[in-house]
């Protein structure tokens, strides 16, 4: 039986270098979840140590999400109008891009953006941290890294990127209802209506929120496990904070697709 | 940074988030349309759906009732069997009507409902018998033709005797 395993983990190991190197990180990204998880309960006795990652995390993304959000609603309307109106219908862009931008645009743009401003300085921070010898001092301190360091990035990172999203969202129709209605002359009353009579709140609203918690989740991990695990050198921390905004784009993408396709399948035919 | 500071703006951060979503809960979508309410189900049988979707409204005199709940195929009657969820706050007549209508041109279709004279109301796995059929617009202009023809041929007809 020994020799067994032995043999089919050699197996493995042929398979080559990049395959189990990305298995072995899979499986430390995994033991690095649930061992923060463990040591998430200072959060909850320190709230403190949250509301002050919160700030750097989610109050310092705001004006990029804003400005961004009122942008990308804002060509959306444009866009939307010009094909729409193609067929007679322009009237109904307050709809498009409402359900645009609530069911994919704003979680998946914010989750985006929120990886590239807060997660790779997550990254950056916890790696420089590690490469100065702090996250060691702090273990002879008997001081959890894991405790004060780590889990209060995770749980603030968590708890912004919903927030941040809602606010995209708004923001985004805001700008779209900016170019339909005072640029296009769109009626305001039809962009209101058609937008309600499409957007169901259940399905549509709650199914966002539910997206930029993944979102949340993924890239928040994302940027903490990175800093962690960075090689305690310059380049070390260069290369980890770049991979954590590749990954998170990635993770964000696949995600969105596996989650759009088990909330909305249901509504087609 | 003063520890004030940074609560006011994180209590900032998430006041707006909650914000938003609140607005989007109560602007954006119409949380009325959650339908959390109790229905009875009905089944219609039609001879051809055409683009009906599960979810689709059903109106009666232009009022949302109900919605499809859903819609397959039934091998033996050869028909489309549609499930009907309806408000139970309205009745209707064992004798209603529906019919599929087309919402504007081009729009999403629906089912229109018309209450009829019987003194007995539909309850709970009722069968709606009066049915009409989706108009397929291929079908129409089919239609069409063909009576066109026939009209032209008959007048032909007629013109040369």
């Amino acid at each position: 039986m020994k020799s067994l395993f032995s043999a089919l983990a050699g197996f493995l190991r042929r398979l080559g270098a990049p395959v189990s190197g990305a298995l072995i990180g899979l499986g430390q990204g995994t033991r690095f979840l649930f061992a923060m998880l463990a040591a998430s309960g200072t959060c909850l006795r320190r709230p403190g140590l949250v509301v002050r990652e919160m700030y750097f995390v989610g109050v310092l993304s705001l004006i990029i999400i804003v400005v961004s959000a009122l942008f990308v609603g804002m060509v959306l309307g444009l866009q939307m109008y010009e094909t729409l109106q193609r067929f007679g219908s322009g009237d109904v862009v307050g709809m498009v891009v409402a359900l645009a931008l609530v069911r994919e645009l704003g979680p998946v743009l914010a989750a985006l953006l929120i990886a590239s401003r807060a997660g790779s300085a997550l990254t950056a921070e916890i790696g420089l941290m590690k490469t100065t010898e702090q996250l060691s001092a702090m273990e002879m301190m008997a001081i959890q890294p894991l405790s004060r360091v780590v889990a209060p990035r995770f749980w603030a990172g968590f708890l912004s990127v919903p927030l941040l999203t809602s606010v995209f969202n708004v923001v985004g129709i805001y700008g779209g209802y900016l170019v339909a209605v005072e640029g296009l002359g769109v009626d305001a009353g039809t962009f209101w209506s058609q937008m309600q009579n499409a957007v169901d709140f259940r399905l549509d609203v709650v199914n966002g929120i539910i997206k930029s918690l993944f979102f949340g989740a993924a890239i928040m991990l994302i940027a903490v496990y990175q800093g962690y695990q960075a090689a305690p050198t310059a380049a070390g921390v260069a290369m980890a904070t770049t991979q954590t905004v590749v990954r998170s784009a990635l993770i964000i993408l696949g995600m969105d697709f596996v989650l759009t396709a088990f909330m909305f399948t249901g509504m087609g035919s | 940074m003063k520890r004030q500071t940074l609560d006011l703006w994180v209590g900032v951060l998430v006041a707006l988030g909650i914000a938003a979503t609140v607005f989007l809960s109560l602007q954006v979508a119409n949380i009325s349309n959650i339908g959390g309410g109790p229905v009875y189900t009905v089944y219609a049988e039609f001879e051809n759906v055409g683009g009906l979707k599960v979810r689709a409204p059903v109106k009666s005199a232009g009022v949302i009732v109900g919605r499809v709940s859903d819609i397959r195929y039934d091998g033996e009657l050869h028909k489309a069997v549609v499930a009907v969820a309806l408000d139970a706050n309205y009745e209707f007549s064992t004798d209603s009507s529906m019919s599929i209508l087309t919402s504007g041109l081009l729009g999403e279709q629906y089912i229109g409902m018309q209450s009829g004279s019987d003194t007995e109301m539909l309850q709970e796995d009722d069968v709606v018998w009066l049915t009409s059929s989706a108009l397929v617009l291929e079908n129409m202009i089919g239609q069409f033709l063909f009576s066109k023809a026939s009209e032209d041929s008959a007048s032909g007809s007629a013109k040369q005797e």
